[in-house]
């Protein structure tokens, strides 16, 4: 029973939201909806047990002056102030948003920067990666290094100035061989999908359910 | 003199206005369309008017600039009417259109526009039944090498041989994402192998139900290693629900433990290629594989093996290798024939449809039905 009860709710499940993408009659149309509005009521719930897991992880390292141990130290620090902080907001302003909050200045100076930080590495990373990938090993590597030098020569001011043809060149790239091998992929990974879906409504993949 | 000039400048109403039960709908929309007013260009917006009786009255339901409105609200069986009036800020508004109607809102039991899709579906799952049916008679089916499966083993057996952990991230996939769901299945089979070995899994999560499936799928990889008592419960852990404190979060775990090899499988986005390059700067081998299209250049570039998009979802068949699920790949590579060969149909219909204008109507309609319109 176990296993019984899962997999049945999940072959029911799985094969009412394929008759609702077929049918738009109430109430099948909408059951899709439903079950979006139900996962995320559920979502937000589990979080709790997120956080539980995280606050247990590191206090466990802090009680034990694991290695690092500091860096724990400050995410408790940081959680319990901006959670002190978040409550104060709302109570003082209504809501966390409002950019007086003491919680929207938290967000401004310390979230958003750090997100932003860490995106704008991002340029770094692509220059390594790109040096490894464009380096001409062999025939795809030359391939990728060709078309990737005629695209970027071809997207900015200095490649219309070196041939016209280069706009074009780039253009023809990215709209036909480009387009085409992605939208191999899509099909690929769209059929992928279809037969794991199946393969999980059908009971025959499991792993999910250990 | 002056009257005549105004009267003159005053919009002229819109034509042609028509009005149906919205298509493939859970019922409760009517749609308008019309053809502009001549003035078009002073008026400044069209106001639709609705009624349940051809004499009125009507009441005003809103108001937009273009030729086509959609009536939501409105009940399924009910009879309506409806005119539109053009109206200029400067000049006034226009005569009332014709009145048409009655026009009768209802849910629709089949979608239309998805037919094609029923259609390929149900070859598809035809053709999982038949292969299935094919696998159980013991037939033995053909599966082509892929590399970056076939190097799971390598990659937990070069991370015990360093005596270091394996890293296993999971994405930005919630639960419901099927990109998730394969990463999970790859997960299992990783975690099985982990266990024999007596290696360490490291599976940061950035979403508390994936944390959780992870937790439980990695506990029962050890039960069936047998080595039930070295399953640490923490080491699957929840990190953040930020897509960029997920990257930083684990970029210094594998900065500070150095694993011997890293697995990024799953739903990815910009952060792909921060966890790839970090990665690769500790040394570890890395096996990537994700649905994203947009990210699979970057772990091309940046890991040893990548699972490009459906090898991903093949990843738990190719390593369990049974029989049923191997019907299910079979199933989605003769599939993959059938549209290969629509398209092909298509390019030459549509090739011969220019040339010869008789071709050009079944060229149309096979690509509309194809493309659902």
């Amino acid at each position: 029973m176990r296993r019984e009860v899962p997999l049945f709710i999940t072959f029911l499940t799985g094969t009412v939201i394929i008759i609702g993408f077929f049918v738009p009659h109430k109430p099948l149309g909408e059951i899709e909806q439903t079950f979006i509005n139900w996962s995320i009521i559920i979502g937000g719930f589990t979080l709790l047990l997120g956080l539980d897991s995280l606050l247990k992880l590191h206090i466990r390292k802090i009680k034990r002056r694991e290695g690092g141990y500091a860096y724990s130290i400050i995410l408790v620090a940081s959680f319990l102030i901006t959670l002190i902080v978040g409550i104060f907001s709302i109570i003082k302003y209504k809501s966390i948003l409002t950019v007086q909050a003491p919680f929207m200045f938290i967000y401004t100076n310390v979230i958003l920067p750090l997100s932003s930080t860490m995106f704008s590495l991002l340029a770094f990373f692509i220059a390594s990666a790109a040096y490894r990938a464009f380096r001409a090993r062999n025939i795809d590597a030359v391939l990728l290094l060709v078309a990737g030098a005629l695209v970027m020569l071809g997207r900015v001011p200095i490649g219309a100035m070196i041939s016209k043809w280069l706009p074009a060149t780039q253009e023809w790239i990215m709209h036909i061989p480009q387009m085409a091998a992605k939208r191999g992929l899509f099909i690929g990974i769209a059929l992928g999908g279809m037969a794991m879906s199946l393969r999980i409504i059908l009971g025959i993949e499991r792993t999910y359910l250990q | 003199m002056w009257i005549l000039i105004i009267a003159l400048i005053v919009p002229r109403p819109i034509t042609n206005l028509k009005g149906y039960d919205k298509p493939n709908d859970a019922g409760g929309a009517i749609e308008l369309e019309w053809q502009l007013s001549p003035d078009d260009s002073v008026v400044s917006v069209y106001e639709v008017y609705r009624s349940d009786s051809e004499s009125g009255p009507f009441e005003f339901v809103g108001s937009l600039r273009g030729n086509s409105y959609l009536d939501n609200n409105v009940k399924d069986g009910k009879k309506y009417y409806y005119f539109v009036r053009a109206k200029s800020e400067k000049y006034g508004t226009s005569s009332d259109s014709e009145i048409i109607g009655p026009v009768v809102p209802k849910a629709q039991w089949f979608n239309r526009a998805r037919l094609n899709a029923l259609l390929i579906g149900l070859i598809f799952t035809i053709l999982v039944i038949a292969y299935i049916k094919l696998a159980r008679t013991g037939a033995e089916l053909f599966l082509r090498r892929i590399p970056g499966l076939d190097a799971v083993d390598e990659a937990v057996g070069r991370s015990t041989e360093m005596g270091r952990p394996i890293m296993f991230i999971l994405g930005l996939g919630m639960i419901s994402d099927i990109a998730t769901l394969a990463a999970l299945s790859i997960l299992g089979r990783v975690a099985k192998k982990a266990a024999e070995y007596g290696t360490r899994v490291l599976v940061p999560c950035y979403d508390p139900i994936v944390m959780t499936a992870a937790q439980e799928i990695v506990k029962q990889a050890h039960q069936e290693a047998g080595r039930p008592d070295i399953f640490r419960r923490e080491d699957i852990f929840y990190l953040t629900s930020d897509q960029f404190g997920y990257a930083a979060g684990c970029d210094g775990i594998m900065l500070r433990e150095r694993p011997g090899a890293v697995f990024l499988q799953g739903y990815f986005y910009a952060e792909s290629l921060i966890l790839a390059e970090t990665g690769h700067s500790v040394g570890a081998i890395q096996i990537a594989g994700t649905s994203a299209v947009t990210q699979l250049p970057f772990f091309i570039a940046a890991c040893d093996y990548t699972l490009i998009g459906e090898e991903m979802f093949a990843a738990s068949t190719y390593l369990s290798r049974e029989p049923l699920m191997l019907g299910s790949i079979k199933a989605e590579d003769f599939t993959k024939m059938i549209l290969l060969g629509l398209i092909i149909i298509g390019i030459i219909l549509a090739s011969l449809g220019k040339v010869f204008p008789g071709f050009e109507r079944i060229a149309e309609l096979f690509i509309n039905f194809f493309k659902g319109a």
